[in-house]
């Protein structure tokens, strides 16, 4: 198959050769001369291992470039190699026959030169032995991130992952491969790579390295490229990539890149996207440098070093030519995108989140309710630890539906409450089995027996389907609701319709930055809307209002009065609600009263000078209030500063940059206090869901003050440096639509299985006092849950496994019910169905979440190395379990998991796991909660971003038009783009783009006079501006929070933030790309093989 | 004889004094056989319409230690332009201003007949009056209405520039800011816990004002209304607002489920009303006025639980030491009132229930701080309206009838030593050297406090003699007192009354006579039934009267003209006649009895008795009672089960209550519908009489008492007939059937009963 391909690539190796000699030469005479081995050596030292391998590929890409896709083949050998060495050089050695063969003897050579003693110990492969090369790698790897602003090091990690890219790609033909993969090979589509010389080059990449940097920035290189560039594609890549290993100087090495006329060429062509990626400088270093000049100074020193013929570093793999998400999800949408998803059969795999697709329930909950990691689970634990795939389900039990869907139908039972089971007390559901001719039902969970209740009695019909089985959803659908009885209730009193209440930070800052006055005036208008049911005349719901500072104040706004009254509270050690009757009340009966109210706010603490808040007494006093109302409800808390004046929940300003990196960052993550954990189970105990809004100007410890929101099930939301004019429609319409909501309070969930497997974790928004049941004091629509599944005994194949998820809550009219999702999945004894039926959009979101929770108790960097562990541990589980046998040095993924790595590559390098220096303490906290209870679709955008070309298609096309990937050498310059991720929006403006385009947008004449920093388009009447603003109102509508627009102009100060998102290049922060990380992912894989 | 009671009269008169004894025995040993003390009563504002203040300061007496004031009785050496101190005989210069001063000249101060004299002080901030309501909210619709109503009534009645506060209090406190427009402010705090002045004052922002205030009070006292003008505003500023916000009042909204009483936070409101004006005018006239209409039932000081199933303390469950709570209520407001009166401002409490409304726990508010305690069955009644009114009732100059911040200097000469005082004071423990170590009442000091007093208020003050047995009598003769009075009158004047009295020396040895004659029974028996009251406040009852009784028994063998052990021969001098006559009511009265009263009804007592003065206080001690009938006009007659007759109408004062009682046969003709036939008019002048009388006496008094009108075998007649001399009882059958009288049920001693037994005592030689 592919794997066979590889081969070939085996023979460019031989070519590289040539390559090698040259290069080899280049670094005998250079090395001499320069001191930069030191340099080197240090990179190397701090450098892992798999980052090793992209230094040699560096160099390797610049050539490769040159040489078109022939050459990725070529240097993918070259790249394995460089696995190899990091990872079990040895073995692998051993394996890649030929190939390797060939890079050895120039291997050595390079060797010599630098390490001479240790290569020449060993065999040619030997001396790469895992163990000094490890170290080495290792070492350089570390060095590389640390000096990553460094031009030298990103460079060499850029470079390394391309070569590794290359051999990757080389067995996996482009993104064709990967469609014809699903036809031919679907399951154990793999990427098979050739590492054959690879090992050597690295062992000697990292050896050379040291000897190097002298070399490498010298004339050397130029003419190996030159010489190479021919064979380069094949082979010269390969050995610059070794040579590159060695002298994780690459980088420098394309810095005369820059300089020579020649190489650009092909740099242009492939190799624009490694530049990109860290030294995009190079890319741009042509023209644009100037703007990287800074962070690359490390560039100039090259270019002094050996200057001009540099090219050559040609080598890398060809981006295209790795599984590429877009193909994936294009793949997707035309395959499943048309037609209904109907979910009658077990086991089913639903169609991408990114399909637009119709689901019809026929006995299994929608994918928009419940979506799996596998469809196929395996029957025995054993087989689930071998595959280390995680077994989890994303749960969003109040998930909203498109239109053309129905909400789940309403089953009411009457006094007897819904059927269950008797012994484990599953509901009724389609997978009962009646017997006894209907007199009983075995219950597909526990197996038990129970009676059917007599008024449910039902004759059975020949199949033993019961006559009634289409008019009682419960036996027909998937999902479906049960009105619940009063023995549902808490206190078996039935619940009173829920209340809101709105809690106004009043201090200096609020009211300075104008956020007072504009909430009061919208509230007065976004009252009308609260959440109604059904079609009712007006909302069930009633409000309440406070404000605070360092006190709090009640108001009164029962509709008797003339006026309103405030009643303040001071004795925030102890809160308590000051009025009973006038505090929640009806908005229509009390709307003058409440008008006035609002209108009195901003006027009364325009004048104010406190600037010191409190902030859980008035959590207290909400929940307070609403349990002397005796009803659930929720709190919208508006809050602006850390809240220091003196009460119980007061925090100190604990952040501290020192702490990144440390054994105590995981803390910057920890509430400060256990205060607030108490605080939230009392609020889930009362059913009081609380909403944060968040306006910090500075440091507000979103880690601490999220708990509570975080635990009852509510939202964050956070504008920092809040200004009305430009903060303001993002707030408001955040603020609408969180109002607006549909939710479920008072909320219980509980997740049944069958006998064999159990839900043994928990991931989201919620909080739970035993090991069973989630609470949540509300449940919104965008409220997600991840439950992981253990296995706990056998799993039959005929049975399959079942889930059942019973959600008990409220609803915003004060009705109690019962949602149950079913969904049965199959189970298997073969590794290989279990790798069929994956859903890496659902596996990374449980990936994420369990990372997320992670560095609460480790360090970042453990979570990031078990993350990858885990993913390699799968990956190994199948290639040697489900692979058709191919050369070790190939990579080979499932086709349904390909895109494992560049999603884990994201989550490994999102702010959380890996923050860049402009990420604060309080934007990771946010994330990280945000991530929490994100749902599949969410995280599939948030980690790997859209990236929309928007002068391509006509603008007279309703079509969205087709996503390119993530990578700044996906970007024309001539070209707007649209980017987003659920959280962010940039329109990304190409430095030569169209002045047709730029006036047609922003009424501009030329591109210099576009404001950058734009956050609105001007409303312009012709096709293409419509076409663009109705995309980003598109945009918007599918997200559950507002994104601002940033306009970002190519090669402008904030396109740093924008390229923050463009995640297969290498972040600033040290992230690698998904080329480096596919090589780095494949070294983990083969030494797992070994 | 005559002379004598002249003498005392025209002294109260002037001085508003009365002295146990108008004549002083000379030595310790001899004052001490006369076993009633030598005390005054002493009104210190007593109404003096013909005495214009003087715009000018006090000339005192140059030593440190002395400061008396300038008055009738120094030397003056008019050449030399010197005065001699009469307390301590310093030598004085006069002030620059006197240089004037010759005999011809004098000024008022040194003319006999400004004995007492009153002196305006300019100096000091001028802060308008105080008035800071504290209203209970636990009421009833109807008595919150007429509460509601009394206060915007009472808002009219305040003076313009006084500054008012409103604090509100049920299950939680309000206090209310009143200078917000359009929107009501009020600070809430939870009704479950005490706080201590600090955490209040944070809590209302107190704290930031007050720092400034008190560093740069002498330099800039205007700032200060500003500081606290949130809670309290001018009533002209705010009446309008202050109106409509009482108007909105709302009973306390919290519910009240059955069988429990509602949640009443009165400890801690009262606890934020004093907190409040300490931290904001300290030292300056205010009242704090509670009205409540039920005993506090959370939080610090509550008497009882909100279970109504239990019922609040009774003088039997405090016998039993079965009052749950009382202790440490009366410790909570013990501490209340004591940080009040520091802060120089009075707690007035106006408790209107048909039950208990802790009173008992309550007391010391309104007793250590002067101020008035009133007790009514509810807001809509004429007795607390009018009571209420009454508080803002003007003089004949047009100012209320208050002070604030007062204190009493006491000043004695040398043969003299203060033992203590008794009525609406605190001590300010000034230990000078004519501090007695004696001690009767509030002792230890020469000074006392009292931060609210008004026209009627009067002390009891107690001295003792301090002169050698074998000490000739001292230079002159005379003993001096003086008693130096400054106080905040109710226009914010400072001033400053004096009043200097000196009585003559006798030797009680062979001038017994002299001193037997100037003895003030009136004055004696209520100053002896003050040191009862007060030691009935601490004691056991039993105890109080017994010691009474022997005091009582001492008097009359030492006064009493007998042979020994021959009782018929007792006798005693006019001047003594009345004294164990009151005795005996005193014994009776609710003052030392707690049987058929609550414990509030006895503090409610014991608080007026301890402040009233000497013509009320005998009313309280013995009720007036006057007869109305065809046969004359209308007499004082024996407030004995005798006077009741069936064609007489009576009408009885005890203070507390006036009771209309019209006899057997008078009762029948009203019945009967005389009084409207036109033949029988006289018959219906005779019923108004005791009514126009009535109204006179409720018309004056303050509090107004209670008013019963009632006739025979009314149920009401019980007020009546448990205050005479039972001397005709079921008991004494022979008395059945006479004419006279009506017989009392009772087991009580009747006066004879008891002066037979005091005759026998006194006679006896082995008492």
């Amino acid at each position: 198959m592919n794997v066979n391909q590889p081969a070939p690539p085996g023979v460019p190796y031989g070519q590289p050769q040539p390559g090698y000699t040259g290069y080899q030469s280049g670094y005998g005479g250079q090395p001499g001369p320069i001191i930069p081995p030191t340099p080197y050596g240090a990179y190397n030292g701090p450098m892992p291992g798999y980052q090793q391998l992209p230094p040699p590929g560096v160099p390797r890409a610049p050539p490769s470039s040159g040489t078109p896709p022939a050459s990725t083949t070529a240097r993918v050998p070259s790249g394995q190699p460089a696995y190899g060495q990091f990872g079990q050089g040895d073995v692998q050695n051993g394996p890649s026959s030929t190939v390797q063969m060939q890079r050895p003897p120039v291997s050595q050579p390079f060797v010599p030169a630098p390490v001479a003693p240790l290569v020449n110990q060993p065999a040619p492969f030997q001396p790469y032995g895992p163990p000094p090369t490890s170290t080495q790698v290792t070492t350089q790897m570390a060095g590389m991130q640390i000096s990553g602003p460094a031009a030298p090091p990103p460079s060499a990690l850029g470079y390394g992952p391309p070569t590794s890219m290359a051999s990757a790609s080389g067995s996996f033909p482009g993104s064709n491969l990967y469609g014809s993969y699903p036809q031919n090979l679907a399951p154990p589509t793999s990427l098979a790579q050739v590492h054959p010389g690879a090992q050597t080059p690295q062992r000697s990449a990292p050896l050379q390295a040291s000897s190097f940097p002298p070399s490498a920035a010298g004339g050397p290189r130029p003419p190996s490229i030159a010489g190479p560039s021919m064979p380069g594609q094949s082979f010269g890549g390969p050995p610059v990539s070794q040579s590159n290993h060695a002298s994780s100087p690459p980088p420098q090495a394309q810095p005369p890149m820059t300089g020579p006329p020649g190489p650009p060429p092909p740099m242009h062509s492939s190799q624009p996207g490694y530049q990109v990626q860290q030294n995009g400088s190079f890319g741009p270093a042509r023209g644009p440098q100037p703007n990287y000049g800074g962070v690359y100074s490390g560039a100039p020193n090259f270019g002094s070093q050996p200057g001009p013929p540099q090219p050559p570093p040609p080598k890398r793999l060809d981006p295209d030519s790795i599984p590429s998400p877009i193909q994936v999800i294009e793949d997707d949408r035309n395959n499943r995108g048309s037609e209904p998803f109907v979910t009658g059969a077990r086991g089913q795999v639903p169609p991408l989140v990114t399909t637009n697709f119709i689901v019809k329930d026929q006995g299994n909950a929608s994918p928009r309710y419940i979506r799996c990691t596998s469809y196929n689970i395996p029957c025995t634990s054993d087989m689930a630890k071998q595959a280390q795939v995680p077994l989890a389900a994303v749960i969003k039990p109040l998930a909203r539906l498109p239109p053309e869907e129905a909400p789940p139908y309403v089953v009411d039972h009457g006094e007897s409450g819904p059927v269950r089971c008797n012994r484990c007390k599953a509901y009724m559901c389609p997978f009962m089995q009646f017997i006894e001719g209907g007199r009983r039902f075995q219950c597909c969970f526990c197996s038990c027996v129970t009676e059917v209740p007599p008024q449910y009695f039902q004759h059975l019909d020949h199949t033993g389907k019961r006559v009634d089985f289409y008019d009682r959803p419960e036996l027909s659908l998937g999902s479906y609701e049960f009105l619940a009885t009063v023995d549902y209730c808490k206190n078996n009193k039935f619940p009173r319709p829920p209340a809101f209440i709105f809690m106004i930070d009043v201090s200096y800052n609020a009211v300075r930055s104008g956020l007072v006055q504009l909430l009061c005036e919208e509230l007065k208008s976004l009252l009308d809307f609260l959440p109604r049911e059904g079609g009712a005349e007006e909302s069930a719901v009633r409000v309440g209002f406070v404000t605070y500072n360092k006190v709090l104040h009640f108001y009164n706004v029962k509709s008797s009065l003339a006026q309103p009254q405030m009643m303040v509270v001071s004795d925030v050690a102890d809160m308590f609600v000051p009025l009973l009757d006038g505090f929640l009340v009806n908005v229509n009966e009390s709307r003058p009263v409440i008008t006035s109210l609002l209108d009195q706010i901003p006027e009364m603490f325009a004048d104010t000078r406190e600037t010191e808040t409190v902030f859980a007494p008035v959590i207290q006093a909400g929940m307070e209030a609403l349990k002397a109302a005796e009803c659930p409800g929720k709190l919208f808390l508006f809050h602006t500063s850390l809240p220091i004046a003196d009460a119980p929940g007061k925090l100190k300003n604990r952040d501290d940059r020192k702490l990144l990196n440390t054994d105590k960052e995981k803390t910057l993550f920890q509430p400060q206090t256990g205060f607030y954990q108490s605080l939230a189970k009392e609020c889930v105990a009362q059913g009081c869901c609380v909403d944060l809004f968040l306006f910090p100007n500075q440091y507000v410890d979103v880690a601490t003050l999220g708990i509570v929101p975080h635990h009852t099930g509510g939202s964050i939301y956070k504008y920092a440096c809040f200004q009305v004019e430009s903060d303001q429609e993002r707030f408001l319409s955040d603020l609408r639509r969180d109002v607006q909501k549909d939710v479920g309070f008072d909320a219980v969930m509980r997740v049944r299985t069958s006998t064999g497997i159990r839900a043994t974790d928990f991931f989201g928004a919620f909080y739970m006092s035993n090991t069973t049941d989630v609470e949540l004091a509300g449940l919104d629509g965008d409220k997600t849950v991840t439950v992981e599944f253990k296995h706990d005994d056998r799993l039959s194949e005929d049975g399959g496994a079942l889930i059942q998820c019973a959600l008990l809550y409220t609803s915003c009219a004060g009705q109690r019910r019962l949602r149950i999702h079913n969904l049965s999945l199959n189970c298997c004894t073969q590794l290989a169905d279990l790798y069929r039926n994956c859903e890496t959009d659902t596996l990374i979101n449980y990936l994420a979440k369990f990372a997320y929770r992670g560095v609460l108790n480790s360090p970042v960097k453990t979570v990031r190395d078990s993350l990858v562990s885990q993913c390699a541990q799968i990956l190994a589980c199948y290639r040697k379990n489900c692979a058709s046998p191919s050369s070790a040095g190939q990579l080979i993924l499932p086709e349904c998991m390909k895109l494992l790595p560049v999603y884990l590559n994201c989550v490994l390098k999102s702010d959380v796991l890996q923050p860049g220096a402009e990420v604060t303490t309080d934007d990771r906290a946010y994330v990280r909660q945000l991530v929490t209870s994100m749902d599949v679709a969410e995280t599939n955008v948030f980690f790997y971003p859209r990236l929309l070309p928007l002068t391509k298609v006509p603008a007279e096309s309703s079509a969205e038009p087709p996503a390119v990937r993530a990578s700044e050498e996906r970007l024309s310059k001539g070209d707007v783009y649209l980017l987003e991720n659920g959280l962010n929006l940039f329109l990304w403006v190409g430095a030569s783009v169209q002045q047709g385009v730029v006036q047609s947008l922003f009424s501009v004449p030329s591109f210099s006079q576009i404001t950058s920093g734009l956050s609105a388009l001007p409303v312009l009447e012709n096709p293409l501006s419509k076409r663009v603003r109705d995309l980003i109102d598109s945009f918007r509508a599918q997200r559950s929070r507002y994104m601002k627009l940033i306009v970002v102009k190519q090669e402008d100060k904030l396109e740093m933030l924008f390229k923050h998102f463009l995640v297969e290049d290498k972040s600033l922060s040290g992230g690698a790309s998904y080329v480096d990380f596919l090589c780095h992912m494949h070294k983990e894989i083969r030494q797992l093989l070994s | 004889m005559a002379t004598y009671l002249e003498f005392i009269q025209q002294n109260e008169e002037r001085d508003g004094v009365r002295f146990s004894w108008n004549v002083w025995p000379s030595s310790r040993l001899e004052a001490t056989r006369m076993v009633v003390p030598l005390a005054c009563l002493l009104t210190p504002l007593k109404e003096r319409p013909d005495l214009p203040p003087v715009q000018y300061e006090p000339v005192l007496c140059s030593r440190p230690t002395c400061k008396a004031v300038l008055n009738p009785l120094c030397q003056v050496d008019y050449r030399a332009k010197l005065w001699a101190c009469n307390f301590c005989f310093q030598r004085n210069q006069f002030p620059p201003a006197y240089a004037g001063i010759s005999e011809m000249n004098q000024p008022a101060e040194l003319m006999p007949q400004f004995s007492t004299i009153e002196y305006i002080v300019q100096r000091g901030p001028q802060t308008p009056l105080i008035f800071l309501y504290v209203v209970d909210t636990c009421l009833e619709e109807e008595d919150l209405q007429a509460l509601k109503e009394s206060l915007q009534m009472s808002l009219s009645l305040l003076p313009p520039d006084a500054l008012v506060g409103l604090i509100t209090f049920g299950r939680m406190v309000q206090v209310h800011e009143l200078s917000c427009e359009g929107i009501s402010k009020s600070y809430v705090f939870r009704g479950t816990k005490d706080l201590t002045a600090k955490q209040i004052q944070d809590m209302l922002g107190l704290t930031k004002p007050a720092m400034p205030a008190q560093q740069t009070r002498p330099v800039q006292p205007q700032g200060q209304p500003f500081i606290s003008s949130r809670f309290l505003q001018p009533v002209h500023k705010i009446d309008m607002n202050l109106t409509d916000l009482l108007g909105e009042l709302q009973r306390d909204p919290w519910p009240v489920t059955q069988g429990k009483r509602p949640l009443r936070s009165t400890g801690v409101a009262l606890s934020i009303a004093v907190g409040l004006l300490e931290g904001t005018f300290p030292n300056t006239g205010a009242r704090i006025m509670l009205f409540t209409g039920g005993p506090p039932t959370q939080g610090p000081g509550m008497v009882v639980g909100d279970e109504l199933k239990v019922p609040i303390r009774s003088w039997h469950d405090i016998e039993k030491d079965n009052a749950r709570f009382m202790k440490k209520a009366t410790k909570h407001y013990e501490m209340l009132a004591n940080r009040t009166a520091t802060n120089g401002h009075c707690i007035d409490i106006y408790a209107c229930a048909l039950d208990q409304t802790g009173l008992l726990e309550m007391k010391c508010c309104a007793n250590l701080t002067g101020g008035h305690m009133v007790m009514g069955d509810s807001f809509n009644t004429s007795l607390f309206k009018q009571t209420f009114q009454r508080v803002f009732s003007k003089d004949f100059n047009g100012d209320f009838r208050m002070a604030f911040g007062a204190t009493l200097d006491v000043k004695t000469s040398r043969e003299l030593k203060i033992s203590g005082a008794i009525g609406p004071c605190i001590s300010l423990n000034v230990k000078g050297p004519c501090v007695s170590e004696n001690e009767y009442g509030i002792s230890g000091t020469s000074q006392w406090k009292i931060c609210s007093l008004d026209p009627t208020s009067t002390l009891g003050i107690y001295f003792e003699v301090v002169n050698q047995h074998n000490a000739p009598i001292p230079q002159g003769g005379r003993g001096a007192i003086q008693f130096v009075t400054q106080y905040q009158h109710s226009s914010t004047q400072r001033r400053i009354r004096v009043t200097t009295v000196a009585r003559n020396w006798a030797d009680a040895q062979n001038q017994l006579q002299h001193i037997e004659a100037a003895f003030d029974q009136e004055a004696a028996a209520v100053l002896m039934a003050r040191l009862g009251v007060f030691r009935a406040e601490s004691e056991e009852g039993p105890d109080v009267l017994r010691w009474l009784d022997r005091q009582l028994i001492r008097l009359c063998q030492k006064f009493g003209q007998y042979n020994k052990e021959d009782p018929n021969s007792f006798r005693l001098s006019d001047s003594f006649s009345l004294y164990p006559q009151f005795m005996f009511h005193l014994r009776r009265s609710p003052f030392l009895q707690v049987f058929n009263n609550s414990p509030d009804e006895s503090s409610y007592y014991r608080h007026h008795f301890a402040r009233q003065d000497l013509t009320q206080s005998l009313i309280m001690i013995q009720p007036i009672l006057y007869s109305y009938s065809f046969h004359g006009p209308p007499e004082p007659v024996l407030l004995d089960s005798s006077s009741i007759l069936a064609d007489r109408i009576l009408l009885m004062d005890t203070f507390f209550q006036i009771v209309i009682y019209l006899g057997e046969t008078i009762a029948q003709w009203r019945k009967a519908g005389y009084q409207d036939m036109p033949e029988y008019e006289n018959f219906k002048h005779l019923l108004q009489a005791p009514l126009d009388d009535a109204q006179d006496i409720l018309q004056t008094r303050f509090p107004m008492p209670r008013y019963i009108n009632t006739e025979h075998g009314g149920s009401q007649a019980r007020f009546l007939l448990s205050k005479v001399n039972p001397s005709q009882t079921h008991n004494n059958l022979y008395a059945w059937g006479q004419e006279s009288g009506a017989p009392i049920l009772t087991d009580d001693v009747s006066l004879q009963v008891f002066m037979d037994h005091l005759k026998k005592l006194a006679v006896s030689s082995a008492s």
